[in-house]
């Protein structure tokens, strides 16, 4: 039986995992991005449905302790939010490049219109 | 055929004429060559100096990175129907008659691409930059798929081909492994010769600084994933 906060985390997870499958379909993220962000959300699926998979992790790295359930929450969340803000960044930077070079190129390609015209 | 050789430029007053001068004007074979000034949002008389020795001049209003400009540029190839396109550093790391080497090799060697490597074997050279270089291209090849013995070298010559696919996407230094990335996607040929860096003060202050490494590595890490 699923809790409460696994449900919910499940469904953010599977939201996460849509919007980069989106992106990808409209060529935003490439390959390896679609690769490496499913992956990464795909293996937190798991471990939010088998937690005993983090337990045993822990155990086996020496930390002793279980998931504390805030903690990683938290993380994936950090994670995905950094990944949006760092596509967001990335477009606007290439947007006002793009108006930058446009303004450069105005009068070239003016001239080369007259030209044909 | 017609060439267009490229500069890049941010705040250059102090080398840009002297650039401009060093630059070969006639070329075996070539019909026309043009000098294109990018002035990358300089806050200096980069752009009037540019103009006044004869070049061609284009300018940015915001500073956009070394990828920025270098668009701009393959950009204005492509409009102005160039044959041939060459970059070079506007820090004078450069000597012109490489610019012929580059030109030559293009026509002769029958590639798409021709990276001027520098000789890193002077006493001139600076250490960490010879150590910073190798690191990239190892990088480079990981990252991009392609090796070559100066992934981080300004001097670069493209073909008629390579000027039409080659599609830059990256603002910043982390182009030059960029172009790469590029080559090896579109199967364009890559060729190399050797050519000599002049190291003064100002070109070892302007060239890209060991700080850099890290946020170009990051950027092209985070391209590749996103």
């Amino acid at each position: 039986m699923l809790s409460l906060i696994q449900i919910v985390l499940v469904i953010f997870l599977f939201f996460a995992l849509s919007r980069v499958v989106l992106r990808f379909k409209g060529g935003v993220v490439s390959l390896t991005g679609l690769m490496f962000w499913s992956s990464l959300f795909a293996l937190a699926i798991v471990a939010v449905l088998i937690p005993d998979i983090t337990s045993r992790i822990a155990r086996a790295a020496g930390i002793g302790r279980g998931a504390d359930a805030v903690i990683y929450a938290s993380i994936v969340l950090l994670f995905y939010l950094i990944f949006r803000l760092h596509i967001f960044l990335e477009d606007i930077k290439s947007d006002i490049t793009e108006i930058v070079r446009k303004l450069a190129l105005k009068d070239i390609k003016s001239k080369n219109a007259k030209k044909t015209s | 055929m017609k060439v267009l050789i490229g500069i890049p430029a941010y705040n250059e007053e102090q080398t840009i004429e002297g650039v401009i001068k060093s630059l070969p004007r006639k070329i075996k074979g070539i019909n026309k060559i043009d000098i294109l000034v990018v002035d990358d949002g300089s806050f200096d008389n980069t752009k009037n100096k540019a103009s006044k020795s004869g070049a061609k001049t284009l300018v940015h209003i915001s500073n956009r990175g070394l990828g920025g400009v270098l668009r701009t540029i393959f950009e204005y190839a492509r409009i102005e129907d160039y044959d041939m396109l060459v970059t070079c550093d506007a820090d004078g790391q450069h000597r012109g008659q490489d610019i012929t080497k580059i030109i030559e090799a293009i026509i002769k060697k029958r590639v798409d691409v021709v990276v001027g490597v520098r000789e890193y074997n002077t006493k001139d050279s600076p250490k960490i930059k010879v150590i910073i270089n190798y690191i990239a291209n190892i990088l480079t090849f990981f990252l991009c798929g392609i090796y070559t013995n100066d992934s981080q070298s300004g001097l670069r010559g493209f073909n008629k081909k390579a000027i039409n696919v080659i599609n830059i996407q990256t603002d910043g230094m982390e182009v030059s492994s960029e172009i790469f990335k590029e080559i090896k996607q579109n199967r364009l040929h890559l060729g190399e010769v050797s050519v000599k860096a002049i190291y003064t003060d100002y070109s070892k202050m302007k060239g890209q600084k060991v700080s850099d490494a890290p946020d170009v590595l990051f950027r092209l890490l985070l391209r590749l994933i996103r």
